[in-house]
């Protein structure tokens, strides 16, 4: 059995060490909000926090987790930074198909509790890492800088 | 439509969507009329429509307590057609658009079938297109059946009363009644033979940019796609298909697969092998334990080297004529004569959704969980691999974690019904990203050549011979007759210059093995291309201007020339750019919306290319949500730019070589470019928009990259190699 604290919850379960956090989460425990998109790390669709940082569940063994705190979108809004990703991603209309959403605001949310203020440069380097096939790049940026600075940029 | 109208023996899809086609192929578009008795036509599902609920047509639902559901003919994929839909019905509905509830449409060819097509499905651009009347239609129905119901119960005229935000009212005596208590005595009332739509001027929806009705689910992870489909007891399970296009499975060893943890069962199927698990994980470490051979087949044998041969020959011979007008041997031998052949290859989806479908199979029913945009061939389709009655299966649809025509085809339902069968219980099958891409149904391979006269600076003569397979021979017959694709020449017959001898022929060449389908931007991909890199070319033989050139020669298509105008305004056209830096402009009339579009882009000294800004100005005439038009646009731009920049699928040996986001690449945030959409005020019926700015972008990067190198690229994608170190 394998225990690890999810959402500030903690959550026991039947698994081998090597099975990717994604695969706990969505096949074990029915948390679906987390998406597989690519199982390489080169995506993000599968964006959680551990520790508040942005990681690839995809890629990473339940071993590798221990005692870390998982958060994942189900309870981001619950962070001062999700909730503002959150609210501006529904002002600005970023979503259209919305797969890889999860993930986005997952990154942007690590991304604004690390630098509350990030530039193009900061945005680049944090969300390069989330493919949109739907190309809602612009409007992620968009976003992001409203919801740092409270203000439609 | 003017253009297809005048021609004689001339198809497109415009042309299918005006109903313009002599002895039309397409199924007339019938509201189901309401009756008291139970209609025949009611959907299967929600099976609890008719008893208390005012149910005038497939779409609308208004129970006694005032609960108004709509049910979406179109699929969601996040082109914000749910939102669009319900703004139309809602609109002439008069109903509380804040209380409305959407509801998925069930399997239903007879009730949701798409006005376009005569099938249920969503593609084409052709949604709004092809519902803007049928939906305003039912609206306005109903909405005259409550004002019926309350003008009795007030025994007055219905003319003295209104409606708005659900409820009818009595202008006079301002006496209301809610949709909710006149429900059942609406479901009473005759349907009216004639019914007003409103003028647009009284819109109090359409036209503004609403927020959409499935983004809050999206945003904290409670929206379920169909592969968050749960299920007691249900299993998981992944397959592979034979790596070669048309192989079969010639031996399995799965010894050690079977010593896996959680792995439950190993499927094996004439033509592929699946693992069934108590996880993915499970699943896909099992699939990566089996040792399979393969009966690779003839398709092995088959490269994209051959590929390219074939078409290149078979695009050298004549073609069948699609559209011909003034004297083109005579317009061909006036003037300076120039040619080029342009090509496209094949791509992948990439659905960031992989295919997936759970399947509950059981001897006597099989119930699915998947997202897809073509429901009822879905139902049908797999009743037949469940070799079950049609009404034995029960398909749930869901939102689509993207489409862009890879969900018009059944094939992953079809093999996760097989998978299913040898299954006990629920089973979620899911493809991994690398059977996603190599297992697609790929836009194909296409190749254009042009030939065309200048004189005096304008186009004289234009033979343009489109080459490529035909995907509606296979997906929709009715629309390949007498040897032409209307699908692949829809953007060529649909050339919006003035050209007074213009000849448009079409070759069907078939890729060997490899399968091909629809892919957002769909025939007018490959017109677009051609045709406006072509016209970029001929504006440098003539000495003119990109945009002066074009703009000269839409004397008929005002609407196109005002969008040119106003993105040349917009992009700031012929102001001074910095060295290896360029403007490339596109204009199109595709899917019946008029698109200009700029892009600017920057060439650097590896042949590495940046994109700066892109600027679109369109008119697609009545713009029923704005916010959902731009976003459509800006992401469409993204998409063709994608495509332009890296998209290339090859085949080796009857295997496609890319797997993976790592050498299957997609535009990123960092690459993305500033966009800027221009939406041109328009009283005409709506265009299509999904589909347009797909088209737009590819034509137009390549325009800026010869504006800043001079050298003229004929083929995507890009090849870095062609322009470093080049200076226009």
């Amino acid at each position: 059995m394998a225990t690890l604290t999810i959402n500030g919850k903690q959550q026991t379960f039947n698994a081998p060490d090597d099975m990717p956090l994604l695969w706990v989460l969505r096949d074990v425990l029915g948390m679906t909000g987390t998406k597989f998109g690519c199982g390489i790390a080169q995506c993000g669709a599968c964006t959680v926090h551990i520790d508040g940082k942005a990681v690839r569940s995809c890629v990473l063994p339940i071993s590798a987790v221990r005692d870390r705190a998982v958060t994942t979108i189900e309870a981001v809004g619950e962070t001062p930074a999700g909730a503002k990703v959150q609210k501006a991603w529904l002002d600005l209309e970023v979503i259209q198909c919305g797969y890889c959403q999860s993930g986005q605001i997952m990154s942007a949310a690590a991304l604004l509790a690390a630098t509350p203020n990030p530039d193009d440069s900061d945005i680049d380097a944090a969300m390069a890492g989330n493919i949109c096939r739907c190309g809602t790049y612009v409007r992620v940026r968009a976003a992001i800088k409203q919801a740092a600075t409270g203000r439609q940029s | 439509m003017t253009v297809a109208a005048k021609v004689s023996d001339t198809v497109s899809r415009r042309a299918l969507l005006s109903g313009g086609l002599a002895g039309g192929f397409l199924l007339a578009f019938h509201l189901p009329v309401h009756a008291s008795s139970p209609v025949v036509n009611e959907p299967v599902q929600p099976p609890d429509v008719t008893e208390g609920k005012f149910a005038p047509n497939a779409f609308i639902r208004i129970d006694d307590a005032g609960h108004t559901t709509l049910v979406m003919p179109q699929v969601e994929m996040g082109q914000g057609i749910y939102t669009a839909v319900a703004m139309i019905l809602a609109e002439e509905l008069d109903a509380d658009f804040s209380s409305i509830v959407l509801e998925h449409a069930p399997a239903n060819e007879k009730l949701y079938a798409n006005p376009a097509f005569g099938i249920q499905a969503t593609g084409g651009s052709t949604s709004v297109r092809a519902f803007w009347k049928p939906l305003r239609m039912a609206g306005a129905t109903a909405r005259a059946m409550l004002v019926q119901a309350a003008s009795q119960q007030w025994q007055v005229e219905p003319k003295s009363c209104t409606a708005a935000k659900g409820e009818v009212i009595h202008i006079e005596s301002g006496r209301k009644l809610s949709y909710g208590a006149l429900a059942i005595a609406a479901n009473g009332q005759t349907p009216p033979k004639d019914v007003t739509l409103k003028d647009p001027k009284d819109f109090v929806l359409i036209g503004k940019p609403l927020k959409r009705f499935d983004t809050p689910g999206k945003a904290d992870g409670k929206v379920v796609y169909g592969i968050d489909a749960m299920l007691p007891g249900m299993k998981f399970a992944t397959l592979a298909a034979c790596p070669v296009f048309g192989g079969k499975v010639d031996t399995v060893d799965d010894s050690a697969a079977r010593k896996i943890p959680g792995v439950q069962k190993v499927v094996v199927l004439d033509d592929l092998v699946a693992v069934v698990g108590d996880h993915m994980w499970a699943a896909k470490k099992g699939l990566d334990a089996l040792v399979v051979t393969w009966n690779e087949g003839a398709g092995a044998r088959i490269s994209s080297k051959e590929i390219w041969e074939d078409i290149r020959a078979a695009s050298e011979k004549d073609g069948v004529v699609a559209k011909s007008e003034g004297d083109i041997a005579k317009g061909l031998a006036t003037g300076d004569r120039y040619e080029a052949a342009y090509e496209l290859p094949f791509l992948a989806h990439a659905t960031m959704e992989p295919l997936n479908a759970t399947v509950h199979f059981k001897p006597d029913s099989c119930e699915i969980w998947t997202g897809t945009q073509i429901m009822a061939r879905v139902q049908s389709e797999a009743a037949k691999a469940a070799g079950l009655p049609v009404e034995k299966v029960i398909v749930n649809n869901h939102l689509l974690g993207g489409g862009f025509g890879r969900k018009l085809e059944p094939d992953m339902v079809v093999a996760a019904v097989r998978i299913a069968k040898q299954v006990d219980g629920p089973v979620k099958v899911v493809w991994t990203r690398e059977e996603d891409i190599q297992h697609d149904i790929y836009r194909p391979v296409y190749r254009d050549t042009i030939a065309a006269t200048l004189s005096d600076g304008r186009i004289v003569g234009w033979k343009y011979r489109v080459s490529g397979s035909s995907i509606m021979a296979r997906w929709f017959p009715a629309a390949f007759q007498k040897g032409i694709d209307i699908d692949a020449i829809d953007g060529a017959v649909d050339i919006p210059y003035d050209i007074p001898n213009l000849h448009v022929e079409y070759v069907r060449a078939e890729p060997p093995a490899v399968p091909t389908g629809f892919w957002r931007g769909v025939g007018p991909n490959n017109n677009v291309f051609a045709i406006e890199c072509f016209m970029d070319e001929l504006a440098r033989k003539a000495g003119k201007d990109p945009v002066a050139f074009r703009r000269d020669m839409l004397g008929k298509n005002p609407r196109l020339k005002a969008a040119l105008d106003l993105v040349a305004e917009k992009s700031n056209w012929g102001q001074p750019l910095p060295a290896r830096v360029g403007r490339g402009v596109c204009v199109q009339p595709s899917f019946a919306s008029f698109i200009a579009t700029v892009v600017e882009a920057e060439v650097d000294e590896q042949g590495e290319v940046h994109l700066r800004r892109v600027t679109s100005a369109v008119d697609t005439g009545i713009a029923v949500n704005p916010d959902t038009i731009k976003a459509q646009l800006e992401g469409g731009l993204i998409f063709g730019l994608t495509a332009a920049l890296y998209g290339e699928i090859t085949i080796d040996k009857g295997r496609v070589q890319q797997s993976n986001f790592h050498n299957y690449r997609m535009l990123r945030i960092d690459q993305a470019p500033k966009i800027e959409v221009h939406i041109i005020k328009s009283g005409e019926a709506p265009g299509g928009i999904g589909e347009t700015g797909v088209t737009a972008s590819s034509p137009a990067l390549r325009n800026a990259i010869y504006a800043a190198t001079g050298v003229a690229l004929r083929r995507l994608p890009i090849d870095r190699s062609l322009i470093a170190g080049k200076k226009a």
